[in-house]
């Protein structure tokens, strides 16, 4: 099956500087396989490279090496880009137009029929919450009404794969569960949505697969599940009945000791510390097991983990040439 | 065709919500009290002055227009960053450089035909008040349709003028463009002079380099023909051909080349 989005090592430098001019590597050689039906969830803090490989899918920037495709199609083909649809990041629009006005016109990019476009605007703009306002000017429109706009016109030729970057971006916390449902909606349709955020639950919530860019190279990707579950650094064990004199006893083996209520307490180990030896301990001592769970990394951990060992170091083509050869 | 017609209508519709139509009535302004006031201050030379301000001040309103809408058509989109969502779609730069081209032609040619109307009532008026002693003195008929050639040439020039601000645009901040375009209009008048600027100076470099400019700027004077219009001299059909042809192939070559640049531009 042609995947929905395929990227192979994608690679973009930037000349910065005024007078002496030079080469920064925003993108190291990315290659990212993503399925039809898939919501994939591309991940990073800001400047890490998630909007700069959007733009390159979009081509709104040319890459320095490496190749993308769409739908079996390479990025420039213009047909191509009739099946897609792309929310920019903080985007902008003609502030002179309404909010029909705007899907109008991009309706008719797509070659919609007037009837047709009539129906979808419509409906589209009721899905996004943009009730008798689509009749007023986009510059009275605050950067939340603007960002639901964004998400209409992503999706008004009704795409197969669906580009949104930062789509939480400038919403209130109801405007942010409405895009979940909606992104949520748009898998059940079988759309393809690849969206980029530095917003971790949202990935939680919404991601199969995902991946973590940081310093503009791959930090990880996979399952969300596959990602997480290696990452156990723990354990945490909860007994009841326990006295300070049990405590004592097995203090040494224990990382932080946390008080839930009179007797009752969160042991938390670390992992090279064998958690039945402390449980069999306490349990002959006379207190009673509640839980032992393996603790795991959440998302924000292992984020956090990946990007301060990607973050350090020049961000030339030279050195990250070299940190590849090491 | 369909994303370049599409392109094209919204940068009408943009000129129309920034006010540009505003210029028609101040145009039908200036030509109505100016009628009025030369009609007392002049006796028998008042169709030719109005004649020459009508025709003058299209060129000067068009010229405003060209200007300050067209440096603006390519480099206000990426600075608001509309170009992202607009280049997403089913539409290639060539494309979107054509469309905005066209929009700002059609918002020329629009305003154009109007100041050409207004023209033509204001004359008609004097026409029909004008005793006809008075009308006998005149060099050509006071509703002249030899005007027209000097309009069509007015819009040709427009039309070259736009594609200089359109060219400018792709790649340059608005300040710079119109500095530049501004430039360009000015030299594009006195393109006539670079041709015989060895009579002038004795630098054999200077002469080369006037004369290499002489072949690259636009000679706009050619599609001035104001003064023979209004004195009732002939402008044939085929210089109307030829400058025209020249015009339109000047066009085709730097919207050409603004195309190429914009295709290889990275938008950060």
């Amino acid at each position: 099956m042609t995947p929905a989005i395929s990227i192979e090592e994608l690679t973009k430098d930037y000349a910065v500087g005024f007078w002496r001019r030079r080469p920064y590597r925003a993108l190291d050689r990315l290659s990212l396989e993503i399925e039809p039906g898939e919501v994939f969830g591309f991940l990073g803090p800001n400047g890490a490279g998630k909007t700069t490989t959007l733009k390159l899918l979009m081509q709104l920037i040319y890459p320095t090496s490496g190749r993308a495709e769409i739908l079996g199609r390479p990025v420039g083909d213009v047909a191509m880009r009739q099946r897609i649809g792309y929310l920019p990041e903080n985007p902008s629009f003609y502030d002179y137009l309404t909010a029909e006005e705007l899907l109008n016109y991009f309706g008719e990019l797509f070659g919609l029929a007037a009837a047709d476009r009539r129906t979808r605007v419509s409906a589209l703009l009721d899905r996004v919450g943009i009730g008798a306002e689509r009749r007023l000017q986009l510059r009275k429109f605050s950067k939340g009404m603007i960002q639901r706009v964004g998400i209409a016109q992503a999706l008004l030729n009704e795409p197969e794969v669906i580009f949104l970057d930062e789509p939480m971006s400038g919403l209130d916390p109801l405007g942010r569960r409405d895009v979940r449902s909606l992104i949520l909606e748009l898998r059940d349709q079988g759309r393809t949505i690849f969206f980029s955020s530095h917003i971790l639950a949202d990935a939680e919530a919404l991601c199969r697969r995902v991946a973590v860019v940081a310093g503009g190279r791959l930090a990880a990707s996979g399952r969300l599940s596959d990602i997480l579950a290696f990452q156990v650094r723990g354990w945490e064990l909860v007994m009841s009945s326990v006295t300070p004199e049990m405590l004592a006893r097995v203090q040494p083996s224990v990382r932080r000791v946390t008080e839930i209520s009179p007797g009752r307490y969160a042991l938390e180990l670390s992992l090279d510390q064998a958690p039945e030896r402390v449980l069999t301990d306490l349990a002959a001592a006379g207190a009673t097991l509640i839980s032992l769970n393996p603790m795991r990394d959440t998302l924000e951990d292992f984020f956090m983990r990946r990007v301060a060992e990607a973050g350090s170091g020049a961000r030339t083509p030279q050195a990250e040439e070299s940190r590849a050869r090491r | 065709m369909r994303a370049v017609r599409t392109v094209a209508v919204n940068v009408f519709r943009e000129s129309v919500r920034d006010r540009v139509p505003y210029n028609l009535v101040l145009f039908a302004v200036l030509l109505i009290s100016s009628s009025y006031l030369i009609g007392q201050l002049t006796a028998g030379q008042d169709v030719k002055i109005i004649k020459d301000l009508g025709l003058a001040a299209t060129a000067v309103f068009g010229l405003f227009i060209s200007i300050f809408i067209g440096i603006g058509l390519v480099s206000k989109e990426v600075e608001r960053r509309s170009i992202y969502a607009l280049l997403s779609k089913p539409i290639s730069r060539p494309q979107f450089i054509a469309g905005k081209y066209a929009g700002l032609v059609l918002t020329l040619a629009v305003n154009v035909a109007v100041m050409s109307i207004a023209l033509y009532l204001v004359l008609g008026y004097m026409v029909w008040t004008a005793p006809p002693t008075i009308r006998a003195g005149w060099d050509a008929p006071g509703l002249d349709p030899a005007l027209l050639k000097a309009i069509f040439l007015i819009f040709i020039e427009l039309m070259l003028i736009t594609a200089i601000a359109v060219f400018f645009s792709t790649f340059s901040t608005p300040i710079l463009s119109a500095a530049l375009t501004f430039g360009l209009f000015v030299a594009g008048h006195f393109n006539a002079d670079l041709k015989n600027f060895d009579r002038v100076v004795n630098s054999r470099a200077a002469v080369l380099l006037a004369r290499g400019a002489y072949h690259v700027l636009p000679d706009l004077s050619a599609f001035d023909v104001k003064t023979q219009v209004v004195h009732g001299l002939p402008v044939t059909a085929g210089y109307l051909a030829t400058t025209t042809a020249y015009g339109l192939a000047y066009v085709a070559g730097l919207l050409l080349i603004a195309t190429l640049v914009f295709s290889n531009r990275d938008f950060k």
